[in-house]
């Protein structure tokens, strides 16, 4: 691990002053941050840790919820309101990784994990564009079973792996900044970037910028709400493909449904064009699976992950019917 | 400036690359913790800070100022063992031990958390709690510590027998 400097900040202000844009990051449980530096990944001059700032989840009248960028997964997963109300992001909070993961991760180091693509961590022996632009992409003609079916670019074909963002990008959730130029919010479902020709960019963070918080909306949708994980083995590993969805029926028609894709794209996918599709339908499997052809109609698979394909548009349709129940 | 381990005062390092789980092993001599991965795959490392299991490989032992560090050594010791240690004996949760520090860090803590009624992915009810199916809540609760014996079987039995005693 190259040598870096550790400085603590008590709150953003102090983050704020103590950070050096071109030369620092923000740490907050490690834990994949730490793993990153110990590969030679990521070799930042001086650490800034915010995991001590302020961790409250603050509830708005609404039912909304303003949730701290230091606050815990595991913290936020047992939250009774996010339980209740946002019962998709408990469940995809608790998909992620392991108890002991989920206790050290923050919500915002959360959002900004960065692709576990086997040849982005093989910094001896692999070329990657998202490591080392201009490089190429050793995964394209490579092991990509794991790899995007969506958004993928000739450039890179990796994937996002956070669990806890799909379920956000399905909530409409909203992502509080604080940087030199003051504060802004950005729709979670626009802050992290397809890979495009800049793999290497993957949000629309600037240097030195700050995720203080997320906020969230209540809606019927997201009470009612489920996520669902596949996986190679039933705990404790990334997903092969993942959904998020909320569903709203009225009077045997969909007046609203949300639908986000895990493990297909570069950034928490969210289903636009399969929402579209069931807005004022009937709740049946045949709808669901069409809407998920619509969806999925953009897909570019390799050889290796074309399975995904089929197992996104069954899992979406599967999810979306348990939340029918007996309609569907 | 210092880190509490089970009870004693340690003095933070000045490199700030050293990780918990090598001040733990290698300034306070306490070997008890193991380094398996070393990059968060296999939950040999886990102790407790402040109540919660988490992993000392991926932890900097300068983020752990002022907390409070629990390892198996401050659980129990040769003559006075803790009640899980005697469990994972009796119900053969082990063979040939490497994992088993971090399991047993692991559980106590683990079944705090169903104390307070965290749920689980398997949780089938998010409000009313974990599920009365114990051993799937606590199949998916420890997928974190892998045991390449393979003693699960054994391990899960030895948590379900203090759950259900009620002892821990």
């Amino acid at each position: 691990m190259t040598p870096f400097q550790y400085q603590r900040a008590s709150d953003a202000a102090e983050a704020l002053t103590l950070v050096d844009a071109g030369r620092c990051r923000f740490i907050g449980g490690g834990t994949n941050l730490v793993d990153l530096m110990r590969q030679n990944i990521e070799a930042p001059a001086a650490l800034v840790d915010v995991s001590r700032m302020p961790a409250s989840i603050e509830e708005e009248g609404n039912g909304g919820l303003v949730i701290g960028a230091a606050v815990r997964n595991s913290t936020l997963a047992a939250h009774p309101v996010v339980r209740a109300r946002y019962p998709m992001l408990s469940r995809a909070l608790l998909a992620g990784a392991s108890a002991q993961i989920r206790n050290m991760a923050t919500v915002g180091g959360n959002l900004l994990q960065r692709t576990r693509c086997s040849y982005f961590y093989d910094a001896a022996g692999s070329n990657c564009n998202k490591r080392q632009p201009g490089t190429g992409c050793d995964a394209l003609e490579g092991f990509s079973r794991n790899h995007a079916i969506l958004g993928a670019s000739e450039h890179c074909i990796a994937t996002h792996p956070s669990d806890m963002s799909v379920a956000l990008a399905a909530l409409d959730a909203t992502v509080h900044l604080s940087g030199a130029d003051g504060t802004r919010h950005i729709p979670l479902v626009d802050f992290h970037q397809l890979p495009g020709a800049t793999p290497d960019v993957e949000t629309v963070l600037r240097p030195g910028e700050l995720i203080t918080a997320i906020s969230i909306a209540p809606n019927a949708a997201a009470a009612h709400s489920r996520y669902r994980k596949v996986r190679d083995r039933s705990s404790y590993a990334f997903a092969l493909c993942s959904v998020a969805a909320g569903l709203d029926v009225v009077d045997g028609r969909i007046r609203d449904v949300r639908i986000a894709f895990g493990g297909v794209a570069a950034k928490p996918w969210r289903a636009y064009r399969a929402e579209e599709s069931l807005r004022g339908m009937a709740p049946t499997r045949d709808n669901f699976l069409r809407a998920a052809d619509a969806e999925l109609a953009a897909a570019k698979p390799t050889e290796a992950n074309a399975f995904k394909v089929e197992l996104a548009r069954r899992t979406m349709a599967a999810v979306l019917g348990e939340l029918a129940g007996a309609d569907a | 400036m210092a880190i509490a381990i089970n009870g004693t005062d340690y003095p933070l390092p000045d490199d700030p690359r050293v990780s918990l789980l090598d001040l733990l092993r290698e300034q306070a001599g306490l070997t008890g913790t193991k380094l398996g991965c070393n990059q968060g795959a296999c939950g040999a490392c886990t102790v407790i800070i402040d109540g919660q299991r988490v992993l000392s490989c991926l932890t900097l032992a300068v983020q752990a100022d002022g907390r409070s560090v629990t390892t198996i050594e401050g659980l129990g010791n040769e003559s006075t063992l803790h009640p899980l240690q005697q469990a994972f004996i009796t119900h053969d949760g082990l063979q040939c031990g490497y994992c088993t520090p971090g399991q047993i860090c692991s559980a106590i803590a683990m079944m705090d958390e169903l104390r307070r009624g965290d749920p689980s992915y398997v949780t089938s009810d998010l409000a009313a709690g974990p599920d009365a199916r114990m051993r799937e809540e606590i199949r998916e609760r420890m997928s974190g510590n892998l045991c390449r014996c393979g003693a699960h079987n054994g391990i899960v039995e030895a948590i379900e027998t203090q759950l259900v005693g009620g002892a821990a």
